[in-house]
């Protein structure tokens, strides 16, 4: 007969809860996360998660390493969208050093962060899908991801880890064609996106699993410091580049999409609008973009004043911030990553409460974390 | 038809026993090669679904692919988790293969084409169809894994009750036909041929599927979720338990739950052509091509409903079963019996049967849309604003 540790009946035959681990080896969790659930029959009752089997001590690995140097090690916080992570270090330095950024600077680093937040998005929607069981969308939206890290690869190098910003600009000029490069793969990402969007976003399966679950407040959702798609999906119009305008996205025109019941399929709808505005700000930045500098100076080894500075961006998963603590030398004292996905996921344990086990996938889905970023 | 199959009075044991196991022998050979062509065909079907090539290096087209997924499975490590119940664990994949096997004995490719003709084979069908269950259930109980109990437990849940709609439209159509002899209701279907039956002899031989659309919706839908296929693969969904029963098996007797899924996914499409689609009757071709060419068909349309549907909820498949489902298989075989007992033309029936799947239709899809109806009104609403305020801005 079978022999378990695991007592799922009392003394009296009453059967108990039953704990499962889901992960850090699930196909669902998006990495290593794992999740302790306590099952009554297919009901959750307690979830404990489990995070850290991604630590890689990325802060205290910034105390040692030169400014330039630290940038590489942002690159592989959020894996998914490393030009944005790139952005608010560097942002965070020129603050620190009072240094005014070349406007072409800005604008392809805008450019580059909205594509990086195009493909993060259509990552999310094929990954979504996919915890839900559509199986066709993941293919679609990772051909147009695929086609956004082409373009990257063609401009900085490197498909995912590009180390191409720089203090105080960014590292080379643009490649000759990159206007008419930019424009091919917005009208393909477009299309990708809108295939994507046709496919799941209304159909009936999909709604009936996603409207209605993991459902947060406003008020709670502030409690526990969601940001990013998470908030607006319950209705706050929140978003770091209009509350507190940084680079030049005050020159934009654009909306701030929110959701209605704050459940699942706000959350994801609200991602697959974003996805619009940001190739909308990117034809935007194309027809404003002029030439000129690209860095406010020469390569040259970085030592920014004795001081502290809190710099914050909007990331595709939410508010990045960053604590930098500099003691006069070229290396950091002290970098503190508030990343968004470790604030996310500490919801986790208020949406899961009561929720089939099925719904567990869907909800961690919703969320869209990035285990690099929250174990660091 | 209808003639008494002399019962042999004495066996003649070597000669007999060598027939049985030769003729055995060609059905599951005859059979692999079908479990092979389809997933070759879903592969590459899929593939054009999700705009990829699918498989392509192995031979022209990818053709040898599933001799290659074949050689794999075959020579990979079976593995048995240690605190595994060993007997049930490799007992389960046989009680899941044996009966997905046996009822191919019965079902008829073409009017010869067949081991063996039962005369009570819709029956016979139908009961060997739910043991698979039983192999589900130890199957994930075995493997002393929570993720494969879940999955049997779920299978057991979603089995069983799809089960009673299948049987539903099973006994409708046999009401039909008046006969449980599948060879006779398809040939039924056929205008050439005429019925020794008195019973029949009021009714025009055409199509079930003309004279009963909702029989054949109802067939396909708990069809589905007997597989165990996409929207209903929930008793071993991939990204929730991680393929339920079978998430600690591997190499050859996974393989063997693979082969009994196919082989269940082509006899519920046979079963679709022989019960519905007039069999292996129709013009120009032979009779087997008729056979293959409308299970071939089914079979597409099961994969299409994979490339495109995402996966329910238990509560909500089990609900869909109880609510939906069943009430609706009695209205089916309350059709039916009204259209024998007035003996209206056939015409009467389709149109009864096809009003109410459409309005079942309606209202599930009304059920299932009125949250995204509410959504997208009040998103329009916002983006008219948003355009309003832009415009308002410009303007001053």
């Amino acid at each position: 007969m079978v022999e378990t540790n695991v007592q799922d009946i009392n003394a009296d035959g009453e059967s108990l809860e039953m704990m499962v681990n889901m992960g850090p080896q699930h196909p669902s969790t998006h990495g290593v996360f794992r999740m302790q659930l306590w099952l009554d029959g297919e009901k959750i009752t307690r979830v404990v998660p489990h995070i850290g089997y991604l630590h890689r001590g990325s802060e205290k690995l910034c105390e040692g390493e030169q400014y330039h140097q630290i940038i590489t090690l942002f690159d592989r916080l959020d894996y998914i969208s490393n030009f944005n992570n790139e952005l608010v270090f560097c942002r965070a330095v020129e603050k620190l050093m009072g240094l005014e950024v070349p406007e072409r600077a800005e604008y392809v680093r805008v450019i580059l962060c909205e594509m990086n937040r195009i493909a993060s998005h259509l990552l999310f929607v094929g990954t979504f899908g996919l915890d839900i069981g559509a199986m066709t969308p993941v293919m679609l939206t990772f051909r147009g991801r695929e086609r956004a890290q082409a373009f990257f690869e063609a401009v900085s190098g490197a498909r995912m880890m590009h180390n191409y910003f720089r203090v105080g600009g960014i590292k080379e000029d643009l490649p000759n064609n990159f206007e008419t490069m930019v424009r091919e793969v917005l009208d393909l990402l477009r299309e990708d996106a809108e295939e994507a969007d046709r496919l799941l976003t209304y159909n009936e399966v999909f709604i009936a699993r996603s409207k209605g679950v993991g459902v947060i407040d406003a008020d709670t959702a502030m409690q526990y410091g969601l940001t990013g798609p998470c908030l607006r999906g319950c209705g706050v119009d929140y978003d770091v580049r209009v509350a507190d305008p940084y680079s030049v996205y005050d020159r934009f025109d654009f909306n701030v999409p929110v959701g209605l019941d704050g459940d699942c399929w706000d959350r994801y709808y609200v991602r697959v609008q974003e996805i619009y505005q940001s190739l909308n700000i990117i034809e935007q930045a194309l027809r404003q973009m002029s030439p000129g500098p690209i860095a406010a100076m020469g390569r040259r080894l970085i030592r920014p004043p004795k001081g502290d500075v809190y710099v914050r961006s909007e990331n595709p998963r939410g508010e990045i911030g960053v604590y930098l603590v500099s003691d006069g030398s070229d290396k950091p004292y002290r970098v503190k990553v508030r990343p968004p996905s470790f604030c996310n996921l500490s919801a986790l344990e208020e949406l899961l409460k009561d929720t089939w086990v099925a719904d567990a996938v869907v909800i961690l889905g919703s969320l869209d974390i990035v285990l690099g970023e929250v174990d660091r | 038809m209808g003639e008494v199959v002399p019962v042999p009075d004495r066996f003649d044991l070597p000669l007999d026993i060598g027939l049985i196991a030769l003729a055995l022998l060609i059905l599951f050979t005859a059979l692999s090669v079908v479990v092979l062509s389809l997933t070759w065909l879903e592969r590459k079907f899929l593939g054009r679904l999700q705009r990829r090539l699918g498989p392509t290096r192995t031979g022209p087209m990818g053709l040898l692919q599933p001799v290659a997924d074949a050689l794999k499975l075959v020579l990979k490590e079976d593995l048995i988790p240690a605190w595994a119940d060993r007997t049930v664990f490799w007992v389960a994949p046989l009680i899941v293969i044996v009966p997905s096997f046996m009822i191919w004995v019965t079902i008829p490719a073409a009017e010869n084409l067949v081991l063996r003709n039962l005369d009570m084979g819709l029956f016979y069908i139908v009961a060997f169809s739910v043991v698979t269950i039983l192999g589900l259930v130890l199957a994930g109980w075995g493997s002393a894994n929570k993720y494969g109990t879940l999955g049997g437990l779920r299978s057991a849940a979603q089995l069983i009750s799809y089960e009673i709609p299948v049987i539903m439209v099973v006994i409708s159509v046999a009401m039909l036909a008046q006969s449980l002899d599948l060879r006779e209701i398809s040939n039924f279907q056929f205008p050439g041929v005429q019925s020794d039956n008195p019973a029949e002899a009021g009714f025009t031989n055409i199509p079930y599927a003309v004279i009963m659309p909702l029989g054949l919706v109802i067939f396909l839908i708990a069809g589905l979720a007997e597989l165990g296929r996409t929207p209903f693969d929930i008793y071993f969904a991939e990204s929730e338990i991680v393929g339920g029963p079978f998430v600690e098996y591997s190499g050859a007797h996974w393989s063997v739950f693979f082969l009994a899924e196919y082989m269940n996914t082509f006899a519920i499409a046979a079963l679709t052509a022989l019960l519905f689609l007039g069999g292996w009757h129709g013009p120009f071709l032979p009779d087997w091509l008729w056979f293959l060419v409308k299970a071939y068909f089914v079979v597409l349309l099961i994969f299409w409903v994979r490339g495109t549907f995402p996966r329910l909820r238990i509560d909500q498949l089990m609900a869909f079963a109880w609510q939906v489902m069943v009430p609706l298989s009695f209205v089916n075989i309350v059709i039916v019996a009204i259209y024998l007992f007035y003996g209206w033309p056939w015409w009467v029936a389709t149109i009864m049967s096809s009003a109410c799947t459409l309005v079942i239709a309606y209202l599930v899809y009304k059920h299932l849309s009125r949250p995204a109806a509410r959504v997208a009104e009040v998103y329009r609403r916002q983006q008219q604003a948003n355009l309003r305020r832009k415009l308002e801005a410009g303007g001053t």
